[in-house]
């Protein structure tokens, strides 16, 4: 081991990054590529009842007007097995198949023309006529038509007999409204056949699943589908799914016989990838004077379209965060006339925390308690849902670390106690974890007569520094320095990868990674001392290539294993004005072993912003007229800007969870985003006095 | 309906990191897309065509603007700065080299439009405090959300051109 792994090595894909060398998916331009430009519905519901493409098809620089009527039937091969990003329930939007008009923004034709002005041009000559159903809009009106079962209910212990009888108890609603990812790069797709093969150059977190999921929309072989996509410009999710969209790419090139390039427009993006569902949460805590939980009941209602029921982990920090004997959750859908919602950065968990948490923290108000001592009082000492002991945890050392070094013992007890200058000074504090997983993943490993090696696996990196963290994994298991290690990814033809997402990357391709290094200096029996380039002339070749499979084994059966976290927020309030702002962030993380401390410092930078701006800023303004958001664009949909960020800090607990995988990583990414909306809304409390369960919390809210 | 038909092509030459690049353009290209699809300069990013992201952020005659908002045919004559004409002779630009130190990013895609910000805010002596950096590097989003290192990588170029 050379030591690679643990030091705070700079991202080995900076240079391309700031140079603009990295290439994102509509930037791989074919010889000869077409432009596309999508037609929405403006509708939410009903069907096309004419289409007039007349004046479409005469415009300047056209090639084709496609619609429903012309778009061939496309074979929607079914799944075997259906892909794990996909919902378990109902079936994706299938394009141009039909005249049915399933929600406001959905593509109802596409233009292909010799450049982007000339499709946007044409695409806004494409007249259309609907025969419109009534739509349901409104989550209310949803409600009303009977929500469906979706996630379903566990119990542990009888927890409404015991909320009965509790000595003291809260029982609150919290919401958050529809959020989109908004990630910097638009998603794009370039496509390009040569014959009965396709290649995609499209913005994705998993491209294995990708080609399949296209392969199965056109009946072709999955190995007849290559998808490449080496830099993805921020996804949080929204790349986890293949849209319509990348089937639109592939359809407008067969039929044009061209590639084409689909890039999708800012207020495209906002019907077009998915968004995390407006959820409503009940949240009833009953505990004793001594603050020990004895009933904790969650109950979410979360939004979905009306032709898939995606479904969240909203309800699995209420089951395992704190030791309680009597625990029930139940989870329901909303079905509404809209685009299916989905994962968005830790879907579920980051929003189920934001009701807990706020619960908590009410809990800790009714019992004239300390925060942090009301969580102390509830340690969990083992995974109290699944009967399992952690597979580490830390949690104890995250909230002494990140207590201390945010100063909690200085906050006064009493909410408008605090004050600087005009300003309201409210101190918050939330838990955070994330469930770790792991996932089976591939790669290979080459060392070459010069002393260098390259290593590949079909992996993504959105942001996380997969490049810089597999590099090091690689460097550390080879003995080579770092710049002699070269890591690749985003590519079918490289060995297959998982998702990119749910924070699994490390634990899996990291272990993939671990085992095709060391496979290889078992093969060219490297670990006498002697250089690669002896070995290699012993073996008479130039160079070795071993590749490794890697499963989980049997440890998520023998222990339960979560990332976990606590979080520390000081806000300040201008009584006068409703401003809220957020002077300073203190992030404690039990993550296991930190392979990278500068980037996983910035994956938890990050989740503070993501999580201020949850807090704080971001929403989908809805008009349920036309079942369409208002806000679809960066000036309305607030989104945190340098000038709202204050004060960030980070802290590492030592850890190091071979329990879980041999590298000992739990992953990080969602994690990051995880509890930083409660300590703000709590922080808010306390600053204030008024307890504002509606997400975000608003100026003019702060204000009646 | 027949509509006016737009005047199809024009011929231009813009000045882009030094060099004449004669063009045959649609004349609605606006100065991002001229770059990106027909000079191939794909490091200008396209982020929102509404000039609200900052993410195609490019000098023209040493002052930042956003590509989106501007039309090619209207900055013939212009000097235009790209992030690839930053780098001298492969030498990163010390902002650019404070970006990779501070890890200034993370999926990269804001970077280029944060760095050309960033390379006019010392021009234009706004980097006086960490509050003031903020403020001006506000028209510029990070959806990562590396803000605390885009001010430290500033920070460390302000005081070393100082």
């Amino acid at each position: 081991m050379s030591g690679s792994i643990g030091r705070p090595v700079s991202r080995v894909d900076g240079p391309a990054k700031v140079t603009g060398a990295a290439r994102y998916a509509a930037e791989f331009a074919p010889v000869d590529v077409l432009h596309v430009a999508l037609v929405g519905s403006t509708v939410p519901k009903g069907r096309i009842a004419a289409l007039d493409t007349r004046a479409a098809q005469k415009a300047a620089g056209v090639r084709a007007v496609i619609t429903h009527l012309n778009a061939p039937r496309l074979p929607y091969r079914p799944f075997d097995e259906r892909p794990e990003v996909d919902p378990s329930v109902g079936e994706p939007l299938r394009v141009f198949q039909g005249p049915e008009v399933r929600f406001s923004g959905q593509p109802i034709a596409a233009v292909v023309a010799d450049t982007l002005a000339q499709a946007r041009h044409a695409a806004a000559l494409v007249g259309v006529t609907y025969a419109a159903q009534a739509a349901t809009t409104t989550f209310e009106g949803g409600r009303r038509r009977a929500p469906k079962a979706g996630g379903g209910e566990t119990r542990r212990g009888a927890a409404v007999q015991a909320l009965g009888n509790a000595a003291v108890t809260v029982d609150a609603v919290y919401v958050h409204p529809r959020e989109h990812h908004n990630a910097m790069e638009p998603h794009a797709t370039v496509a390009l056949w040569e014959g009965e093969r396709l290649t995609l150059w499209d913005k994705t977190q998993w491209v294995n699943n990708d080609a399949v999921e296209i392969a199965h929309v056109f009946g072709l072989p999955d190995d007849h589908v290559r998808v490449i996509c080496p830099y993805v410009g921020g996804a949080f999710g929204s790349g986890l799914r293949t849209w319509p969209h990348v089937t639109i790419a592939a359809l407008a090139a067969r039929l044009v016989g061209r590639p084409v390039r689909v890039e999708l427009t800012r207020r495209e993006l906002y019907t077009s990838v998915g968004f995390r569902p407006h959820t409503e949460q009940r949240v009833a805590l009953g505990a004793r004077r001594d603050g020990r939980l004895t009933a904790l009941i969650h109950e979410a209602t979360a939004q979905t379209s009306a032709y898939e029921e995606h479904t969240e982990e909203t309800l699995s920090p209420a089951r395992v965060t704190y030791a309680c004997p009597n625990v029930l959750t139940r989870y329901r859908l909303v079905e509404m006339d809209v685009n299916t919602p989905t994962h968005m950065r830790a879907p579920g968990v980051a929003t189920g925390l934001f009701a807990l948490e706020c619960a908590m923290d009410e809990l800790a108000v009714a019992l004239d308690m300390d925060p942090l001592e009301l969580r102390l009082a509830n340690y969990a000492e083992r995974n109290e849902e699944d009967d399992l002991p952690w597979s580490s945890k830390e949690l104890r050392a995250c909230y002494r670390m990140g207590a201390e070094r945010f100063g909690w013992s200085r906050r006064a007890p009493a909410p408008r106690s605090m004050r600087a200058g005009a300003w309201l000074v409210g101190y918050g504090m939330a838990t955070a974890l994330y469930p770790a997983y792991r996932s089976e993943a591939s790669a290979s490993a080459t060392v070459f007569a010069d002393g260098t090696a390259s290593v590949r696996s079909a992996a993504s990196d959105m942001g996380p520094g997969t490049y810089t963290a597999m590099t090091q994994v690689a460097a550390d298991v080879l003995e080579l320095p770092l710049d002699r290690v070269r890591f690749e990814l985003g590519d079918t033809a490289l060995p297959k990868a998982p998702v990119h997402g749910g924070s699994i990357t490390m634990a899996s391709v990291g272990t993939a990674v671990q085992a095709a290094c060391e496979a290889v200096r078992a093969k060219l029996g490297a670990a006498n001392g002697r250089s690669y380039a002896e070995a290699l002339r012993e073996h008479g070749v130039d160079r070795m290539e071993a590749t490794a499979h890697v499963e989980p084994g049997d440890e998520s059966k023998r222990f339960s294993s979560w990332a976990f976290g606590a979080l520390f927020a000081e806000v300040r309030v201008d009584v006068d004005l409703g401003i809220v702002r957020v002077p300073r962030i203190v992030g404690a993380y039990d993550v296991g072993r930190v392979v990278n401390p500068t980037t996983a410092r910035s994956q938890c930078l990050g989740g503070m912003v993501g999580g201020l701006g949850m807090a704080l800023l971001e929403q989908a303004d809805w008009d349920p007229r036309f079942g369409r958001v208002m806000n679809a664009n960066f000036a309305e949909y607030l989104v945190p800007v340098n000038a709202d960020i204050g004060e960030l800090q980070v802290l590492f607990a030592p850890g190091d969870d071979r329990r879980f995988n041999p590298l000992g990583a739990k992953g990080l990414a969602e994690i990051g985003l995880c509890g930083v909306a409660p300590a703000i809304a709590n922080a808010v409390y306390h600053a204030t006095g008024r307890r504002l369960r509606t997400l975000p919390i608003t100026l003019e809210a702060v204000l009646v | 309906m027949e509509l006016p038909r737009p005047r199809r092509d024009i011929e231009l030459t813009l000045r882009v990191n030094g060099a004449e690049r004669p063009l045959t353009l649609d004349a609605r290209t606006t100065l991002l897309d001229a770059l990106r699809d027909h000079l191939h300069l794909t490091g200008t990013k396209k982020g929102c065509e509404l000039g609200q992201c900052g993410a195609c952020t490019v000098l023209r005659d040493g002052r930042r603007i956003k590509a989106c908002l501007t039309l090619a045919a209207m900055q013939a004559g212009a000097e235009i700065v790209t992030i690839e004409g930053l780098a001298a002779d492969g030498a990163l630009h010390p902002v650019q080299a404070a970006f990779v130190e501070h890890d200034g990013l993370q999926c990269g895609y804001c970077t280029p439009g944060q760095i050309m910000s960033a390379v006019a805010l010392l021009r234009e002596g706004r980097t006086g405090s960490d509050d003031e950096i903020r403020e001006f590097m506000s028209g510029n989003l990070c959806r990562c959300g590396a803000y605390t290192n885009i001010v430290a990588a500033i920070r460390q170029a302000a005081d070393r051109a100082a």
